[in-house]
């Protein structure tokens, strides 16, 4: 009963110190499992987002460049293949399906791909998984002027079924550049949690002969889409489009691909871990401080306590476990902190990438930071459990008589 | 009960530059239990030092001191400490309250680091020093006199065989004064505590079988 008693008085005694550092331990400990998660999830949620496809083929150029764009909607289309490109590799034996895709306009910064029906019908957009429509909604029918917007497009432009929009040229949003056409939406897929909910779909020959756009695009796309009969036939087609070929690009594996990106920003990485660490350094020191600043106005309280019996290991041990507590106060309150900054970062990363974090998944570093976080301020107590521990008890039960 | 011979201490002073300078030297000293004797002495006299030596805060240069048997001298300091939390009392002048910690807790102290928390050994006591009714306020919550009477209350509640008491009335008043140091000996009596306590103070003295000069015995100052 004596240690948590003397732990909780002194808490109470400096709450406003005990109350700002434990502050400062929440933030250290709540950015570093944010770095931690985003950067672990991320990863994880990137490289293994292919929305059903094994590989993307385009115009010749770079591969990343190319599966972000084709996959993740991001970045401009490296250039347009001709559609007997399309029909040439979707007639391959090695290939089980071939979706074609058409970019170049947006709907007030949502991007409109141009595709094929078969795109809903006939691919999984993750293992057993296909596209679904909201209650009331319908696919598009090709040659006509349907659109299907992705959830998340949806909800941020407020469509809904029956609602009719003009396309806008190029792929960020200019007011000015209008075009004439008029689209219906026909439907509203249901969240996939990929980054086709950030996408409006309208048939491919729609981005094609789009009003204004040059003629020779009628005959051209932006990618293919392909899903493989088996992986090893992937290599194969990457030598025969990479290697001996020199026009196009074949892309593959998309979640190597996805993989290098992370590899090339590792840096980037690096540097916010080496921050978040550098933050919890800070906190400890701060628990340091904050308990040895306030040692010259306890020294007379814990001569008190040494008056009273208590041993120096005592007193020494209570002042760890002093800073051990601060620590664990902390640590909890950083989960606060934690689920706040991944909730933030991840909204940031649907509405960007339409790549969708989750806030509640379970992580090692979950426990090891915390733990680590709490045995980190304890170390920050010894300095001034050292000091509590040679405090004179004579000398400081002052005034003498 | 407490039995001393040939005690020494001598600390540094910055007067002499830094040479040890002789405080305490008491060829003998004796106190039975349950026995209450006073000790005269001046301010600087080197009384405070004398219980701090008796206590085991302060180690002794040379000499022994024995408590209920126990020769507290030749201990260790973790030993020392567990002795001073088991068989002594300590009431200080200034109280030496915790001032973040109820009275209630303050008393409980007196008992934490030897036997153990004895919640309704502490209540009692407090209410036999007629605190029964301020378990949770803070020392700073109450009067001098009610202060001095919870550091009496700590000072005994874990059943000490020896009551060391340092100018416990130098900071009351007249009237407090006299029923403070009625408090103490009557508690002290009741639980069969030896009692020795030093002050200066005349009328403290006067109410006392047994007086010691402290100059007499310290031969530091004889």
């Amino acid at each position: 009963m004596t240690l948590p008693l003397l732990i909780y008085r002194s808490l109470r005694q400096h709450a406003l110190s005990t109350l700002v550092t434990a502050g400062s331990i929440a933030l250290a400990c709540g950015l570093l499992m944010t770095v931690w998660m985003v950067k672990t999830q991320s990863q994880e949620v990137f490289t293994s987002t292919n929305t059903g496809f094994d590989a993307v083929l385009g115009a010749r150029g770079s591969k990343l460049q190319l599966v972000l764009n084709a996959i993740f909607h991001l970045e401009s289309s490296p250039g347009n293949l001709e559609l007997s490109d399309y029909e040439e590799i979707r007639k391959h034996p090695a290939v089980r399906a071939a979706i074609p895709l058409a970019v170049g306009d947006n709907y007030r910064g949502y991007r409109l791909a141009g595709t094929i029906p078969d795109l809903f019908t006939t691919v999984e957009y993750a293992p057993e998984k296909a596209f679904t429509l909201q209650p009331g909604g319908a696919f598009f029918k090709l040659g006509t002027r349907e659109a299907v917007a992705g959830s998340f497009a949806a909800a941020q432009l407020k469509l809904k079924v029956g609602d009719t929009f003009h396309p806008y040229h190029g792929l960020n949003f200019n007011e000015e550049s209008v075009h004439s056409e008029t689209y219906t939406v026909t439907g509203i897929l249901a969240p996939t949690n990929t980054p086709a909910d950030r996408v409006i779909w309208i048939p491919i020959e729609g981005i094609q002969k789009m009003s204004g756009h040059a003629a020779a695009s009628a005959g051209q796309i932006s990618a293919v889409l392909i899903q493989l009969r088996s992986p090893t036939a992937g290599f194969a087609l990457d030598q025969l489009y990479n290697k001996q070929g020199n026009r196009l690009t074949f892309a593959f594996p998309v979640g190597a691909i996805i993989a290098e990106l992370f590899g090339k920003i590792s840096w980037f990485d690096q540097v916010l871990t080496l921050v978040a660490y550098l933050v919890a350094v800070v906190a400890a020191a701060s628990v340091l401080a904050s308990i040895y600043n306030s040692m010259s106005a306890r020294r007379r309280d814990l001569a008190i306590l040494r008056s009273l019996g208590a041993r120096r290991r005592t007193i020494f041990g209570a002042v760890v476990a002093e800073a051990a507590v601060i620590g664990a106060l902390g640590a909890v309150a950083g989960f606060a902190v934690y689920f706040g900054l991944l909730a933030g970062v991840a909204r940031l990363i649907q509405a960007q990438t339409g790549v969708v974090l989750e806030v509640f998944a379970g992580h090692q570093v979950l426990w090891i930071c915390p733990l680590a976080m709490i045995g980190l301020c304890a170390l920050g107590g010894v300095v001034p459990a050292m000091k509590a521990y040679r405090t004179p008890v004579a000398e400081s039960l002052s005034p003498v008589s | 009960m407490l039995d001393l011979a040939d005690l020494r201490k001598s600390f540094p002073a910055t007067e002499t530059g830094g040479a040890r300078v002789e405080i305490v030297r008491v060829p003998a000293f004796a106190l039975g239990a349950g026995e209450q004797t006073a000790l005269r002495g001046e301010s600087g006299s080197g009384k405070t030092t004398f219980l701090h030596l008796i206590a085991g805060i302060l180690a002794a240069d040379s000499g022994r001191v024995t408590v209920d048997g126990v020769a507290m001298t030749s201990l260790g300091e973790a030993q020392r400490d567990r002795l001073r939390a088991q068989k002594l009392g300590y009431i200080f002048q200034t109280f030496n309250l915790l001032q973040g910690f109820t009275v209630l807790e303050n008393v409980q102290l007196g008992m934490a680091f030897g036997g153990g928390v004895d919640k309704a050994r502490a209540r009692e006591l407090l209410g036999r020093v007629g605190l029964g009714h301020r378990f949770n306020h803070f020392p700073n919550q109450l009067s001098t006199g009610q202060q001095q009477r919870v550091a009496v209350a700590r000072a005994l509640v874990n059943r000490p065989k020896l009551v060391l008491a340092d100018e416990p009335t130098g900071n009351l008043d007249r009237v407090h004064s006299r029923a403070a140091l009625e408090l103490i000996r009557e508690v002290c009596r009741e639980s069969g505590a030896a009692l020795l306590l030093v002050s200066h103070d005349e009328e403290v003295l006067r109410q006392f079988d047994r007086v010691r000069e402290f100059g007499e015995l310290n031969e530091v100052t004889r």
